[in-house]
């Protein structure tokens, strides 16, 4: 009798025990992460002026703004999203219409899920491997590729899942009047899932905004106004790094307002992917 | 009618399908083409260093003396200690969020868990470099004369409190990789069939025992499965380590505190300098050398999270 009762106090203790370290982990974590919210934007934010977004870049130890940077990173996001969007939606087409039990079909998704994974400092090995070298410099459209390459697979992921959530009687149905597969997938299946196709859009420029790895091999930095495709480009990510590690108090306040901002883009686009897919999927 | 339709409609289902074969195709030889284009960029030093390449200490670039001895040992210690206290944490929230937490909060801290897991990493390393390591070295006596007397576990923590270094890049990359398995591992919970776990509770098992003899036996190759996809990720990190990790391309103790470089912080910093030649080619062969140890670690991963999806259709 009194030794089931030991056991008994015994397993509520150690559950008890248990149940707190969770709990203790839950705040560990959240501690962290709240700490390195609160500090970006209050830093973030005291840096914030019209300046940042009027000036050019400053040289070693004088104020200025991240004007060029902020456009050369919007310019590199936006081609790169461009460029590696179809592909990826192709591709994600042929894995949920085409290939779903096909050998190819099959090694395509596990290879893009490793890709989806993959460092992406490797990729930005990869283009100045078989582009920048070839060209001699380091260039705004390598930037381009190593980031659509990192598009990629986001897209190819999302795509093919939310064209399986496509109810098969909806395709069945399109056949039945005469519809040939391609006009089914573009016109019916594809539209249907247009909202989760977006959503990882949204996710994949997300990811590549804040990319810094790719870049320092690619589209390197530039401290004046370029827009030139074949030149080094100034952008938000190399700019926050080169001026994070330098010793000049200026740079570094520059450094956070950069920092804050993408935090803040990189923040909005996953709750506008979340609440677009909610969305649809409550209609 | 269907005469004239018919040879149209074809044509354009064969474009379609071959379109997206094509880019289908595309995807799967850029893992191929990733691998053939660092071997021929790092061929030079291949060719010249050979197998020795691995384990030589030496990064002497004037002398032209290139080893990857002490970058592979920077990635491997910061992701090991990454991996000590992001697993044992991540599990915990992962209990939290699948066990303890009232119904009305567990999707706020759901949703909260994976926003902060898709914050770019230049923020963690920024933040790493200019308010946690400037306290954490205040912190380091504290650590070397509480943790650096404990025979043989004590020559970790000794040494000059310099705040960055290989333990504070380890400590920066675990606060990053937490939000990315704790949500990989609550997903992986959610597996479990909800009989099984009333089964357990209903013979009068306490959560932690259900947690303990039926969740985690149940989920155990996803688990793993979660960790290694967030080790792969600690590998390849670049600019959470860059900002923090020193630096410097000597090891002179096994202390923790020393400063030190990864193959990511040595590419990182040294590569847009690097002349032409064995310099650059030694750097990519570096790249190489990270890139196939975490495609290890992803297709072990991999594998076994597919085994979970597996089990999943045909338990239950």
């Amino acid at each position: 009798m009194t030794a089931s009762l030991n056991l008994r106090r015994q397993r509520q203790l150690i559950n008890r025990v248990a149940l707190t370290m969770s709990l203790l982990a839950m705040s560990f974590g959240l501690v962290w992460l709240i700490w390195i919210l609160v500090d970006v934007f209050h830093l973030g934010m005291s840096g914030l002026s019209l300046k940042l977004f009027t000036e050019m870049t400053p040289p070693p130890g004088s104020s200025g703004g991240l004007l060029n940077a902020i456009v050369g990173s919007l310019i590199l996001v936006s081609l790169a999203t461009l460029l590696g969007t179809p592909i990826g939606i192709m591709a994600g087409i042929y894995l949920a219409e085409y290939g779903q039990h096909t050998w190819l079909g099959h090694t395509t998704r596990f290879i893009n899920g490793i890709l989806l994974s993959a460092p992406s400092i490797v990729i930005g090995l990869f283009v100045y491997a078989v582009y920048v070298a070839k060209m001699g410099r380091f260039s705004g459209f390598s930037g381009v590729i190593a980031l659509a390459l990192l598009v990629i697979p986001v897209v190819v992921s999302t795509t093919e899942n939310m064209l399986k959530l496509v109810p098969n009687s909806l395709r069945e149905a399109v056949f039945a009047l005469g519809a040939s597969k391609w006009v089914v997938i573009s016109k019916v299946t594809l539209r249907a899932s247009t909202a989760g196709v977006i959503t990882g859009i949204l996710l994949a420029v997300a990811r590549i905004s804040g990319e810094t790895a790719p870049l320092l091999f690619t589209a390197l930095s530039n401290q004046f106004w370029s827009v030139d495709l074949n030149q080094p480009i100034a952008n938000l990510p190399v700019t926050i790094f080169k001026f994070a590690m330098s010793p000049f108090k200026d740079w570094q306040e520059i450094a956070w307002a950069g920092v804050f901002l993408i935090t803040l883009g990189v923040l909005g686009l996953n709750i506008l992917a979340r609440v677009l897919f909610r969305q649809k999927h409550r209609s | 009618m269907p005469a004239i339709a018919r040879p149209k409609r074809n044509l354009g289902d064969w474009v379609f399908f071959n379109l997206t074969r094509l880019f289908a195709l595309l995807t799967l030889l850029m893992l191929g083409g990733i691998i053939a284009s660092l071997v021929y960029g790092a061929w030079p030093a291949l060719e010249h260093f050979g197998i020795g390449f691995l384990w030589s200490g030496d990064w002497n670039p004037p002398m032209d003396k290139f080893g990857a001895l002490i970058p592979i040992y920077g990635t491997l210690v910061t992701s090991l200690i990454a991996l000590v206290i992001a697993v044992p944490v991540s599990f915990g929230i992962a209990l939290f969020l699948t066990e303890l937490s009232p119904a009305w909060l567990r999707r706020p801290l759901g949703i909260a868990v994976e926003l902060l897991a898709g914050i770019p990493s230049i923020v963690y390393g920024m933040w790493g470099l200019l308010v946690f390591a400037p306290l954490f070295s205040e912190l380091q006596p504290l650590l070397a004369s509480s943790l650096g007397i404990v025979p043989l576990l004590g020559k970790l923590f000794r040494g000059p409190p310099l705040g960055i270094g290989l333990l504070t890049a380890g400590i920066i990359l675990a606060i990053m990789i937490i939000p990315f398995i704790a949500s990989v591992m609550r997903d992986v919970f959610e597996v479990t069939p909800a009989m099984l776990k009333e089964s357990a509770y209903g013979v009068g098992a306490t959560t932690w025992e259900v947690v303990w003899n039926v969740v985690l036996p149940y989920t155990k190759v996803g688990v793993i499965g979660g960790i290694m996809l967030g080790l792969g990720r600690a590998l390849g990190e670049t600019m959470a380590v860059t900002f923090v990790i020193g630096n410097t391309s000597s090891i002179n103790s096994s202390s923790l505190f020393e400063p030190g470089n990864s193959i990511t912080s040595v590419l990182a910093n040294e590569f847009s300098e690097a002349t032409p030649g064995l310099y650059t080619a030694s750097l990519v062969e570096l790249g190489l050398i990270l890139f196939l140890i975490t495609l290890t670690v992803l297709v072990f991963s991999k594998l076994l999270l597919l085994r979970l999806t597996r089990q999943e259709g045909r338990g239950t």
